[in-house]
């Protein structure tokens, strides 16, 4: 029963595909969520995945994988949000919700302009991993492998300019830049999401693992150990729930990293 | 032709020499004409009201504020130049306590500066840190989160991390605000000691109490130099009704774009 249970899905290609990307992103997600929680750049997050709808659209009409168009997209509106937050007038909260808002909607647009029937919407907004090609894959692989080695030789200089920006600009590191570059690595990290939870759910593994990390452990290299614990087990028993129960893959990785902060949050609750 | 330098003593170590600097904030005028030399291995207090100018001085000195004009040399380079050999405690409202660190995690982060990137994976001596945590005695609460410690404790870490990052100059904004006065006294012995270790110490506060005469010279600040020197020569009567009390009368003739000096 158990092996029906663990292995028998893999007999499929597909599933073998879905599980490694699922295993990439609880990985990553978290890693870099501790980082977004910290700073309070969670509503950044979420406007971003949106915000790359246009790019998505575009490579899917030429023909291309959407994450081809959804990279490089979403880096120029990383960029951009973080020099809007630092010359705008507005708030930042105003400004990021104005940009995505109209990205949004100017990819819903593109999507009855240029995609006719070949593109699934609820695909984009809420994620199939079960129909991940090849390229995909591999691009997933580079793209999660390059983010994790910047994040761990850069780790303490991240936590340094998160911490204290003035300080580690006085000291001597290069704070503007490196946030710039963890705005890219965000951006790349979000798009590689896409394919599991979908525009609408990316949240849910980039914040929820590592904010359920953040309750129960409290320092911050624990807290993304932890919090990748929390991300893969989400992403993997997400996706066993959606092959047995026959549900959609994306909200079923969600609701399961929920459930994890939720009992992380009763966990925390009951001790104090 | 070089400056000479505003301590005008004949052979001058100061470190940090300031000439004639003002700084604007687009119709406000936060400094004016401020000229001053620190000697190395002093340790001076800025004092001076809130909204004086002596946080806009200190995010000049390290480079973070530009100035309008005037020039500002940091061991003879200007601010930008000498990244590195400062460290800067800011005021505890610029920290993100959030980020949930541990003592050690924030004084290791002086450190990270100079490693290569290979040396963030863990490779590195460890003996620096512990040093520094001893120096400040707060080698027995290195687990401790730092969003946790009493205000002394913070900027005894924070002290702790100029220490790894191997400054030479050290400069606290606001560093005794949240700082019961028993625990003041733990801060000002350790910034002495470091003093006699040959550090130059910045150190700003907006209130004067017991602290004022623990200070090797003392720097007023209320938007201009109103004196500069021993604590015992400095506060005076008439210093520190102009430091303290209205201002009015004394900013009657500056105005932007007026300065009382010859650029």
């Amino acid at each position: 029963m158990w092996f029906e249970l663990i292995i028998e899905p893999f007999q499929y290609k597909f599933m073998i595909r879905a599980l490694i990307v699922c295993i990439s992103i609880g990985v990553v997600c978290p890693f870099l969520g501790a980082h977004v929680i910290n700073r309070e750049m969670s509503f950044m997050g979420d406007a971003l995945a949106h915000a790359v709808l246009p790019g998505m659209v575009v490579a899917y009409a030429v023909g291309f994988s959407p994450l081809i168009g959804a990279i490089p997209m979403g880096i120029v509106v990383a960029l951009t949000i973080g020099f809007i937050v630092k010359k705008s007038n507005i708030s930042n909260d105003a400004s990021i919700g104005i940009l995505f808002t109209g990205l949004f909607a100017l990819g819903l647009v593109l999507l009855t302009l240029l995609g006719g029937t070949r593109i699934n919407v609820e695909d984009i907004l809420l994620g199939q991993v079960m129909s991940t090609s090849n390229t995909d894959v591999y691009i997933t692989i580079c793209l999660t492998a390059v983010t994790l080695i910047l994040m761990i030789l850069l780790y303490k200089q991240m936590v340094f300019i998160g911490f204290d920006f003035q300080g580690a600009t006085v000291a001597g590191l290069p704070a503007a830049k490196i946030n710039y570059l963890l705005l890219a690595l965000l951006s790349i990290v979000i798009v590689v999401s896409l394919q599991v939870v979908g525009i609408i759910l990316v949240v849910g593994m980039l914040i929820t693992p590592a904010a359920a990390s953040s309750l129960i452990v409290r320092r911050f290299s624990t807290v993304i150990s932890v919090g990748i614990l929390f991300g893969v087990s989400s992403s993997v028993i997400g996706l066993y729930l959606s092959y047995h129960l026959n549900l959609p893959s994306g909200p079923s990785i969600a609701l399961t990293s929920t459930i994890i902060f939720v009992l992380a949050f009763l966990t925390k609750w009951r001790w104090s | 032709m070089t400056l000479r330098c505003p301590c005008s003593q004949e052979h001058c170590t100061c470190c940090i020499q300031v000439f004639n600097a003002c700084i604007e904030f687009e119709s406000f005028l936060a400094l004016d004409d401020v000229s001053f030399a620190i000697p190395r291995g002093v340790l001076t207090g800025v004092v001076g009201p809130n909204g004086g100018g002596k946080s806009t001085l200190f995010n000049a000195l390290v480079g973070l504020q530009p100035i309008a004009h005037g020039q500002i040399l940091i061991n003879g380079l200007p601010p930008g130049n000498s990244r590195g050999k400062i460290s800067y405690v800011p005021q505890k409202e610029r920290v993100n306590w959030r980020f949930p660190l541990s003592v050690w995690d924030v004084v290791s982060l002086g450190k990270s500066a100079k490693v290569s990137l290979l040396q963030n994976l863990g490779f590195t001596d460890n003996s620096l840190i512990e040093e520094s945590l001893r120096k400040v005695d707060m080698w027995d609460n290195r687990d401790d989160l730092v969003s946790k410690l009493s205000g002394g404790q913070r900027q005894r870490t924070f002290i702790a991390r100029a220490l790894t990052q191997e400054a030479d100059i050290l400069i606290l904004d606001e560093a005794f605000s949240g700082v019961d006065i028993s625990s003041q006294e733990g801060v000002i012995n350790v910034l002495r000691s470091l003093r006699d270790e040959g550090k130059t110490i910045l150190v700003a506060t907006h209130d004067l109490n017991t602290l004022a005469d623990r200070f090797d010279e003392v720097l007023c600040i209320n938007r201009h130099i109103c004196a500069h020197g021993k604590p015992e020569s400095v506060f005076t009567k008439e210093i520190l009704t102009e430091l303290y009390g209205s201002h009015g009368e004394v900013f009657a003739e500056h105005q932007i774009g007026k300065h009382t000096h010859v650029v």
